[in-house]
């Protein structure tokens, strides 16, 4: 009982502070408003025995992610930028190819959740299967990630070079050398 | 117990917020923001998926998918710093020629 309370409190607040992201005209509160989406999103993967992927939902997105966007906003002063000659109406209720949009994405949630209600194996509990420490434990995560999935964790080294060499490229100003 | 549909359709009204942002935003920042929002609604589908089924290959795709957007977040933001420079605009309608 008490799990399923805190399952919709969780849920609850997931869905109304991404929400309210999008909502947002000050691009500093949706920043912020993002990292308490992400930390409803960790109790959540604590629900379902991935403690370290909780953590590292913490660590990785609210902590590293979010920083380096509250850096950026703060770096170009966003909050004057947005809303002024370009953005005077409130976005979401900007008529036309908006509204489109937002129809579509509407449409998209209809769809999939008359897809996932007709799926009858899905009733199933979560955490009714049997190895749940196996699915819990860092040990197991580790051996896995490092034996099988060992050329794909080298190859997203090399991607987080790229991509870091790429953006001190891409940031710098210009006709200045390296 | 929860049932496994309840966390996906959780993710599937994530996974429509980050659509709808994308579409009605008109803030590079507020954009990349609602890709973040996508990002995190499937991966909540694998973890949850993960559990179901009882193995980790979920919650490895899930620091697959982190790291990605890791870096997507940081070449996305330089983009974006690299764009404000030349334009003092964030609004995508500002960048609409392919030559500056």
């Amino acid at each position: 009982m008490a799990e399923t309370v805190i399952f919709y409190l969780l849920a609850g607040l997931a869905v109304v502070a991404s929400a309210l992201v999008i909502g947002q005209r000050n691009p500093m509160y949706s920043v912020l408003l993002l990292i308490a989406s992400f930390g409803a999103l960790a109790g959540l993967y604590i629900q379902l025995d991935a403690p370290f992927v909780a953590v590292a939902q913490i660590i990785i997105y609210a902590g590293a992610i979010m920083v380096l966007f509250l850096f950026v906003v703060m770096l170009l002063n966003a909050p004057k930028e947005d809303g002024a000659e370009w953005d005077q109406a409130h976005p979401l209720r900007r008529p036309g190819v908006a509204r489109f949009g937002a129809l579509l994405a509407g449409l998209l949630v209809i769809q999939l959740a008359w897809a996932l209600m007709r799926i009858a194996e899905l009733e199933a509990p979560v955490g009714s299967q049997p190895d749940g420490a196996a699915v819990s434990s860092v040990r197991e995560l580790g051996k896995v990630l490092f034996q099988r999935h060992a050329f794909a964790f080298e190859a997203t080294s090399i991607l987080i070079l790229v991509a870091m060499v790429g953006a001190v490229v891409l940031a710098r100003k210009e006709g200045t050398d390296l | 117990m929860i049932p496994l549909y309840h966390y996906l359709i959780v993710s599937a009204v994530l996974f429509a917020i980050g659509t709808a942002g994308v579409f009605l935003r008109k803030n590079l920042i507020t954009i990349l923001l609602s890709i973040e929002i996508m990002l995190n609604a499937v991966n909540l589908t694998f973890v949850a998926f993960g559990r179901y089924r009882g193995d980790v290959d979920g919650q490895i795709i899930t620091f697959f998918v982190m790291t990605v957007a890791a870096a997507e977040a940081a070449v996305g933001l330089a983009l974006v710093i690299a764009l404000f420079r030349h334009k003092e605009s964030l609004n995508p309608d500002a960048f609409t020629s392919l030559k500056w």
